[in-house]
């Protein structure tokens, strides 16, 4: 471990006020699946992903990470900052005109630590196995992680990287999904129900292993124990359940804090239940 | 008129099957993909000698597209392969975020565009690909006019960075062009040195425009023709040289006149020198099954429709 699960969690705690702070400042942006995933940002990040700050587009050697559901970028660009590649105060510019800090993310404003746009949906698989071929081609033994949104695995382009993962032994890909069962009209299960995700990826072919995305203990011991599956003929799917909105009590569980940011009252209510660990930006 | 004579007739698809083979032979990062049509593609030379690199995706465009984009990554050059219309409306949206909008230096080499893909039918025929791709902020467009100019195009694509779209086709055509032609993207060739009225044609209306040159030649009138391989950057200086001598202008393509390289060069016309134009182009249409000479006579697009198109524009000529 290079940090205690305290320290783990006061980092999360700093990235959770970022993102409610950044949402707000813009007035717009995606704050309820970005508090879900903070734990599982920080852990990767700070513990689990080998990885440098000094940022080059191919990586050589490094661990790369994809977003999928582009929309929770807040969580990304916060944890990016507080990792060292960028500076934190560029996070005040979080969707503003001229900003490298685009609603969702891209590589067209060259903000380091982002390999390739993403907020249409369904795209990331794809990409991360792309880049896991050829780090395969290069005999690069590095690891190619991803996050998927569980809403968004109603795309059939996830469906088609699904299949062909497993049958071509894409083997050092770990890609998790935030299975927090809410999405903008609904709780999943009303919408267009997932199921059983772990019986459907592993009637795919893939290594499915389950954590609990909102325990740091829980969440560093499930990546660290996805590395150990990886280069033994299947990809590996984290099934991580989250909260959305975790961390700020009003906002928990609800669909309703998808996409809408917080007034200035929500605002303190939010930073009020948030310490302030690294100083915010 | 130039003499333009031919020994043999290829499909350009062909073309990009050499070119591919050859562009995998220089650099080791050329990759390729293939969404099951590989014998269409004409990709199995690569195949045989590059297996690893090679990337079989089954019938899965979408993940191609993001897969290749991926492995752009890795610093390799994916060349993916499948049918135009595959190759662009159906994945307009990967192409669009995971590819344009990423800069990735994907490669989309697109077999069967347009009429001549023949007896499949409107399903298969895309007459529009052309627009939708110009339309992505730094696409590069290019749809070469016979087996040596796609084999010389696909090499020479290999060593550009940046997307680019690529579309061949079916059909054999005849060879007529240079096999030792080094190809410059975005930069016309002259095909024949005229001066009463511009012919600007790609892909498969190259050998038409030549056809219609040498009647039009029977007919009195002196045709300068120009092959725009590269619709995407256009080659705009070319065209405005030949059209301030022509003053006027005739556009052919094997796709629909609404976005193709005909409003290209209407762009152009309009704001730097406005000149009489007509279209030879489908119109507004999709296709139908038949054979590809069949098609392109039904549709107009033969030189007899080029011969009919100049002879109105220069009507339309100021006196």
């Amino acid at each position: 471990m290079k940090h205690t699960i305290k320290e783990l969690e006061d980092i999360a705690s700093q990235i959770r006020r970022d993102i409610v702070r950044m949402v707000h400042g813009c007035q717009s942006g995606h704050p309820g699946a970005s508090l879900g995933c903070a734990d599982f940002f920080t852990a990767l990040y700070f513990e689990v992903l080998n990885h440098k700050t000094d940022f080059t587009m191919e990586g050589k050697g490094e661990d790369l990470f994809f977003l999928s559901n582009g929309h929770i970028s807040p969580v990304w660009y916060s944890t990016l900052a507080h990792a060292g590649y960028f500076e934190k105060s560029e996070l005040a510019t979080f969707r503003k005109l001229d900003s490298r800090l685009q609603g969702h993310p891209t590589t067209h404003e060259h903000l380091p630590g982002i390999r390739i746009a993403s907020g249409s949906l369904g795209q990331g698989l794809s990409v991360a196995i792309g880049a896991a071929l050829a780090k395969k081609l290069n005999s690069d033994n590095a690891h190619v992680f991803a996050l998927l949104g569980d809403g968004e695995l109603q795309e059939g382009q996830n469906w088609e990287a699904a299949m062909f993962a497993p049958f071509n032994k894409v083997d050092h890909l770990i890609a998790s999904v935030d299975y927090n069962g809410q999405q903008i009209d609904g709780p999943t299960s009303k919408v267009l129900a997932l199921d059983d995700l772990q019986a459907k990826f592993e009637a795919f072919g893939w290594h499915v292993i389950n954590t609990d995305g909102n325990d740091m203990q829980a969440i560093v011991e499930g990546l660290h124990y996805a590395k150990t599956l990886t280069g033994k003929g299947k990809p590996i799917l984290n099934l991580m359940s989250t909260q959305m909105g975790a961390g700020v009590d009003y906002m928990v569980g609800s669909h309703k804090w998808h996409g809408t940011a917080p007034n200035d009252e929500q605002l303190a209510s939010a930073l009020a239940q948030l310490p302030e660990t690294l100083g915010d930006y | 008129m130039k003499k333009y004579t031919y020994t043999e007739k290829k499909d350009t698809r062909s073309g990009f099957g050499a070119g591919l083979h050859e562009a995998g032979k220089k650099n080791e990062n050329v990759v390729a993909l293939c969404a099951d049509l590989v014998g269409s593609l004409k990709m199995d030379a690569f195949i045989k000698d590059f297996p690893e690199r090679f990337t079989q995706v089954g019938i899965a465009e979408a993940n191609m597209i993001g897969i290749a984009a991926g492995m752009t990554i890795g610093g390799k050059i994916p060349f993916t392969g499948t049918f135009a219309n595959f190759s662009t409306g159906r994945v307009y949206d990967q192409i669009r975020q995971s590819v344009a909008y990423s800069n990735k230096n994907v490669k989309i080499c697109a077999s069967h565009a347009g009429l001549t893909l023949g007896e499949d039918g409107a399903t298969h025929q895309i007459l529009e690909d052309i627009g939708l791709m110009k339309m992505l902020p730094g696409m590069v467009v290019i749809n070469p006019c016979d087996y040596n100019q796609t084999k010389a195009a696909t090499i020479a694509i290999a060593e550009y960075e940046g997307p680019v779209y690529l579309r061949f086709g079916r059909p054999v055509i005849p060879v007529f062009t240079d096999p030792d032609q080094k190809f410059e993207i975005g930069k016309a060739w002259m095909v024949n040195e005229g001066t009463d009225v511009t012919i600007i044609a790609t892909g498969h209306m190259v050998w038409k425009a030549i056809e219609a040159g040498e009647k039009l030649a029977e007919l009195g009138i002196d045709a300068e023709i120009i092959n725009i391989h590269t619709i995407k950057p256009l080659d705009d200086e070319a065209i405005l040289k030949s059209v301030k001598k022509t003053g006027c202008v005739v556009t052919c393509e094997e796709h629909n006149k609404f976005g193709g390289l005909g409003e290209s060069v209407a762009r152009l016309l309009t704001t730097e020198l406005p000149t009489p134009q007509e279209f030879v182009a489908t119109n507004d249409t999709f296709g139908e099954s038949g054979t590809p000479d069949q098609l392109m006579s039904k549709y107009g697009l033969d030189a007899v429709n080029i011969v009919e198109a100049v002879q109105k524009v220069i009507g339309r000529k100021k006196a």
